[in-house]
């Protein structure tokens, strides 16, 4: 080296000295924003899909918006992002195109397509959403019957999930799209967790990067999983008021002593999710104690996000985020307190028995966190017959009125 | 799924992007790390790689800083990576401390201000008087300030940083540039080089070229041209990866840095 250096002292150019090195090249500042951009930009060359805008940037990948060129309609795709040496991204993002595809559900995104793109990098192609994320979608105002019933259908898209043997465990308004038709759709499944024996199988060849078609692990991932409550795998069970005596029951067996198949980089001790919604047991880092509760919790921290309009305390397992707002019912606070419990076991032990309890309230009926008391019990019988008690109240006025004028 | 890939990484594309499921190589070693080597070689093989990332770095950053001309800028340039050899500078390099980056901007800092008070000292014979080191942007050379610097760019400590950082994405492009220039020479994809060269280095997303027009500029079909520029982009990220996997530390400072050089600054 030194012996080239002292050579070329002097040299013109102010690149290194050396043999066959090029005058000076400075590049324009436009030019080095120009190829930061391009040199990071998914290579399609072959795929089948050109490339038409960036969508969003996140710590696992970049997802475009890119056009089918077979089926001429928009997509979206998405690709690893950072540079990847150990591969842990990437089978992160194969573990996690793998999981849409069999979660099929109106609430979840369809993968289309997956694979690897000429530069290398893992990419899936989904539904391209046309919505808005959950939190714009609350800044909007919606009405507070609106906003319960898309909050029960991301507790049916959960629930499905937990049915399949999945754990999220990032459940945030920013993970949650609010499509054109008012459906919601949960995205981001980068680190959930797979439960049971067929979740190390799927994590094992997500990592080992075997072909879905015609590999040998190409069963179902749902297929081995054991099934909360015996739950069909393949629809979510509507709904069910009046089991509400099994909200506080300790979780099932299968729940509290999951096998798990931690995807690649989420070993145990690692911190997974976001602040405010994550649970005690997740912000501890305690992976192997993380099972669809974690969820649950997550799920009452989006409630109470819908209800306030701004996210949970920030310290994690806060179970009384703030007190009730006005105009916020004492039951709906406390349908959030109970999925927010810092004790697991004192959670709704599913995210379909959360979203009965939101029925219940809609429906006028008390609800089971929360035990009202007759001044409320009063206000809510009023509230939910109120048809009646005006024309009751009509009737007596009538009589009344009649009553006077008759005396005088 | 169409069956032309797979959704494993092992088989399926591969193209230029070597191996790893990222899309670049994990095999290059580390010049940090083989900086600290027992081996002399292997110390002074290192270097050599160091050097030529950051070469043009450090060069502007001692003209625009120190304010020198671009002859003396030759000789600190020179100077500095020949004494980090001697003195086994980068040896002392912590990866848990922070970036590599940091780390010898910090050892160059301290050997110019060295450079400059021996220099001072020897112009006074001895030297009396405290001299300051030299402020930012001013010097001998006036003129050699790096291409119109603001007076305040170079002011404060984060700027200094901000500013290396900066011209330390560009030598990398530079170089990365350079060697794809170089490898597509070799390969006889020269048309490829120059349709990026055209596209990507001279128009640079102004809009002011079009493939149909730069097609008919290099008498080929406009699908060619969006594969040149294709094949180039992968190319070039390939090496840029390649060159920050040799001039980082960790897995984590690897990271770090990709994501600042490729893509959008950090948040």
């Amino acid at each position: 080296m030194s012996g080239a250096r002292r050579e070329n002292r002097g040299g013109r150019g102010d690149g290194p000295p050396g043999a066959g090195e090029p005058a000076d090249r400075r590049l324009p500042d436009r030019a080095v924003a120009h190829l930061r951009a391009v040199a990071d930009l998914p290579d399609l060359t072959g795929t089948g899909y050109a490339l038409a805008g960036e969508i969003a940037r996140g710590g696992m990948g970049t997802v475009y918006r890119a056009r089918d060129l077979e089926l001429d309609r928009e997509v979206a795709l998405k690709v690893v992002g950072p540079p990847d040496a150990s591969g842990d991204l990437s089978s992160r993002l194969r573990l996690e195109a793998r999981l849409l595809a069999r979660l099929e559900h109106p609430n979840l995104v369809p993968v289309h397509d997956a694979g690897t793109l000429p530069d290398g990098r893992v990419f899936y192609v989904m539904k391209l959403v046309r919505g808005m994320r959950l939190d714009a979608w609350r800044r909007e105002g919606p009405g507070r019957t609106a906003t319960l019933r898309l909050f029960q259908k991301i507790c049916e898209a959960v629930a499905f999930a937990h049915a399949q043997g999945v754990v999220h465990r990032d459940l945030k308004p920013e993970n949650v799209m609010v499509g054109a038709f008012g459906e919601a759709l949960v995205m981001d499944w980068g680190v959930a967790k797979v439960l049971g024996s067929a979740g190390a199988a799927a994590g094992a060849a997500a990592r080992a990067g075997a072909a879905v078609v015609g590999g040998s692990d190409d069963a179902p991932i749902a297929g081995a999983l054991p099934r909360p409550g015996g739950a069909a795998a393949g629809a979510a069970p509507s709904p069910s008021p009046g089991r509400t005596s099994e909200r506080a029951s300790p979780p099932s067996p299968e729940r509290t002593g999951p096998t798990t198949a931690p995807i690649p980089g989420t070993e145990p001790g690692a911190v997974i999710g976001t602040r405010g919604y994550m649970a005690p047991e997740q912000a501890r880092g305690e992976t192997e104690r993380v099972d669809g509760r974690a969820d649950i919790y997550a799920l009452g921290a989006i409630l109470h996000f819908l209800l306030h309009g701004r996210p949970p305390g920030a310290a994690p397992g806060d179970a009384s985020p703030s007190p009730s707002a006005p105009g916020v019912p004492r039951a709906l606070d406390a349908i959030r307190d109970c999925a927010m419990a810092d004790d697991p076991g004192a959670r709704y032990p599913t995210a379909l028995e959360l979203s009965a309890d939101v029925d219940r309230f809609l429906d006028g009926l008390p609800v089971a966190a929360h035990r009202e008391n007759l001044l409320e019990r009063t206000g809510r019988l009023l509230s939910r017959h109120r048809a009646l008690v005006a024309l009751v109240l009509a009737y007596l006025l009538m009589r009344v009125a009649l009553i006077f004028l008759r005396g005088e | 799924m169409r069956n032309h890939r797979d959704i494993g990484g092992g088989a399926g594309g591969g193209g230029g992007a070597g191996a790893g499921g990222g899309g670049f190589p994990s095999t290059r070693r580390s010049a940090v790390l083989g900086a600290r080597s027992e081996d002399a070689a292997e110390r002074e093989r290192s270097l050599e790689t160091l050097s030529a990332a950051y070469w043009k770095p450090v060069l502007r950053y001692v003209r625009a800083r120190w304010g020198k001309s671009h002859e003396d800028a030759q000789d600190l340039t020179q100077g500095f990576f020949l004494r980090a050899l001697e003195k086994d500078f980068f040896a002392g390099y912590d990866p848990a401390k922070g970036r590599f980056r940091t780390f010898l901007r910090t050892c160059l800092d301290a050997y110019l201000a060295n450079a400059h008070d021996a220099a001072s000292a020897r112009k006074r014979g001895g030297g009396i008087a405290h001299v300051p080191l030299i402020a930012p942007g001013g010097g001998d050379d006036p003129d050699a300030r790096g291409g119109g610097i603001p007076e305040d760019a170079l002011a404060s400590s984060e700027s200094q940083e901000r500013w290396f950082e900066v011209e330390w994405i560009r030598g990398l492009l530079e170089l990365a540039v350079e060697r794809l220039r170089a490898e597509c020479e070799e390969k006889g994809r020269a048309t490829a080089f120059r349709a990026f060269e055209r596209y990507d280095l001279e128009d640079a997303g102004e809009g002011r070229l079009s493939y149909e027009t730069l097609a008919a500029e290099l008498g080929v079909p406009v699908t060619t041209v969006t594969n040149h520029l294709a094949l180039a982009r992968r190319e070039l990220r390939r090496i840029v990866l390649e060159t920050l996997r040799e001039i980082t530390a960790s897995e984590e400072e690897f990271r770090l840095e990709a994501r600042l050089v490729l893509g959008r600054d950090p948040d």
